[in-house]
């Protein structure tokens, strides 16, 4: 079973976290001055990166809070893990 | 003078043995879930009468109340044997003009008591997390999971295991700890 670093709680098991897609997708400012193309595109097209990506998970069975964790989706090595808000680190690039 | 709807138990009167493990209903009381920033939280300390945990995944406990740590800014608060309506009046009172929710969850919330040296052992059945007791010490609580169900786990003592439940949930979790338990003659 995989170990999540939650941010609050530390390492937990994988069962109790929840994944919540790509990480740092602003919503725009102003939806309605966008072109249906560009609104499609906040909605729907992500990274789908192979390699290292930030993500969202969600610690539901634990402290409940959102964060973010950097991940390798090809080894699914997590390289660390941040609060929701915060930038991503420097060293998680 | 209103009448109010009977409340079944969610749990068995009874205390379910096993060779060196028990399981028994926790006493009834008076049960919230407290959130707010660091101001509302101070004004709480006071208020509830034991120090919420400012360090994650720990409780407090001071004349027979607890409180339990389960998020940043989210406690669970427990007194048993308490009238929930008195409670939250007294709490309320104490938090004038100070942003926060207060939510009772009496009704929604039961507890079981695992206690015995193979406590740790029948919750490893179905709980993923690190019981020992350098991993999990004496004090901590958590939301976690057993089985399928959510629940929140609080180690009161080295042996000592109290689960909250939610009230639907109760008698699956219940039979689920029987079930692990029947290996130990329950
Ligand atoms: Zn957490």
């Amino acid at each position: 079973m995989l170990l999540i670093p939650c941010p609050y709680c530390g390492e937990r098991p994988e069962l109790e976290f929840r994944y919540g897609g790509q990480a740092h997708i602003a919503r725009p400012e102003n939806p309605a001055a966008l072109s249906e193309e560009d609104w499609a595109g906040f909605l729907y097209m992500r990274d789908n990166e192979k390699g290292v990506h930030a993500e969202r998970w969600r610690h539901v069975h634990g402290c409940a809070r959102f964060f973010n964790v950097v991940r390798d989706t090809t080894t699914d090595r997590i390289l660390g893990s941040y609060k929701a808000g915060e930038t991503r680190p420097e060293t998680l690039r | 003078m209103v009448e109010r709807p009977a409340r079944l138990p969610a749990l068995p009167a009874s205390v379910i043995g096993a060779d060196g493990v028990t399981l028994s209903p926790a006493p009834d009381g008076a049960r919230f879930v407290f959130r707010g920033p660091e101001g509302a939280a101070q004004a709480a300390d006071e208020a509830w009468g034991t120090p919420l945990s400012r360090v994650a995944c720990r409780a407090t406990m001071a004349m027979g109340r607890a409180a339990l740590w389960l998020g940043p800014d989210e406690w669970l608060l427990l007194a048993p044997g308490e009238e929930p309506e008195t409670v939250a009046a007294q709490l309320a009172a104490r938090l004038p003009g100070i942003g926060h929710a207060l939510v009772d969850v009496s009704h929604r919330q039961t507890a079981l008591i695992l206690s015995g040296v193979l406590a740790e052992t029948v919750l490893a059945g179905g709980n993923p997390l690190d019981l020992d007791i350098g991993a999990f010490p004496v004090g901590m609580c958590t939301r976690t999971l057993l089985g399928k169900s959510e629940i929140v786990l609080w180690r009161t003592g080295r042996e000592t295991f109290h689960i909250e439940v939610w009230r639907s949930f109760a008698p699956y979790v219940c039979e689920f700890l029987r079930e692990h338990m029947r290996e130990f003659g329950g």
